[in-house]
């Protein structure tokens, strides 16, 4: 394939894409993931998620069943769990005043899923996101962040 | 319209992940030392027809190797959260199988997430011997 023609293959997709997602104006910035273990291994199937979409009890949960994490076994070497877990727990939602994460997130509510707290389902309700944008193929997953937040590997949700 | 200029190069470059270094093994040395293990010779055919199977008794959304790898290992796969996977062919992806470690490491997770068991030292030679040879 030439170069003229990837780019516009890449120029299709794009446009194809930015129909799929829908435009939002908000200030939704969080901290990427900063710790290289972390970092390296969590995104070695998905986006390295930010510590601050889930609280302190979610993030020891996940990694307390990475045997079966989410239908697939992610199983790490118990020195690695170890040390990815104290840096998820120091950095979730709870550990700073009012996050958004923690909003209407009852206490009794433990989510092992970002897309099952009432922020992440409110900012992404029909309506906001249309349900069919998470169908299209090039999008896949409501894992898959980088899918319309093109900016979300740094941590910059603001999509305008 | 002068955000959307960049958007190509930036999908691109998500679309080539940077290709990790190499690491201390070879293709050949882990099949050697699989088959080795196995006591068999290793087959390229035989590994073939594992990669393409459709196996029972693992977790239900990954009944293949080919659900994520795609049913050609020169392609490029894509995990179930939507991020592309590396092709696992040797000749698209010259940093596979070179690092034991690494290897044991996503044989010992997809072995039981596809098969709901560990994969035998057989079935690892086979397998290596597979996608070296495409």
């Amino acid at each position: 394939m030439s170069r003229a023609s990837l780019t516009r293959a890449a120029a299709g997709a794009a446009l194809a894409l930015t129909a799929a997602c829908a435009t939002v104006r908000a200030d939704e910035k969080y901290p990427p993931m900063s710790e290289p273990l972390a970092q390296a291994e969590c995104s070695a199937c998905h986006m390295a998620f930010s510590a601050a979409f889930l609280p302190a009890r979610s993030w020891r949960a996940v990694m307390a069943g990475l045997d079966d994490h989410f239908g697939e076994n992610a199983a790490l070497d118990p020195a690695a769990a170890q040390q990815i877990t104290a840096y998820l727990e120091a950095n979730a939602a709870d550990t700073t005043r009012r996050a958004k994460f923690m909003r209407n997130l009852d206490d009794s509510q433990t989510p092992l899923r970002i897309t099952e707290t009432p922020y992440w389902l409110r900012k992404h309700r029909p309506g906001e996101v249309s349900p069919r944008a998470f169908l299209d193929p090039k999008v896949g997953s409501r894992a898959n962040c980088v899918a319309c937040h093109r900016d979300a590997d740094r941590g910059n949700y603001d999509d305008d | 319209m002068k955000r959307l200029a960049f958007l190509p190069f930036m999908l691109i470059a998500a679309a080539a992940p940077a290709a990790n270094a190499p690491g201390p093994d070879t293709p050949a040395s882990l099949t050697a030392r699989y088959a080795a293990e196995a006591g068999a010779a290793p087959s390229a055919q035989r590994g073939a027809a594992f990669f393409a199977a459709t196996h029972v008794g693992g977790k239900p959304d990954t009944p293949s190797c080919s659900t994520c790898h795609t049913a050609d290992p020169r392609a490029e796969g894509r995990t179930r959260a939507g991020k592309a996977i590396e092709p696992m062919a040797v000749s698209r992806n010259p940093t596979r199988y070179t690092d034991l470690k690494f290897v044991e490491k996503w044989f010992g997770r997809n072995c039981d997430s596809v098969l709901g068991r560990a994969c035998t030292a057989g079935e690892k030679a086979d397998f290596i011997a597979y996608m070296s040879s495409l």
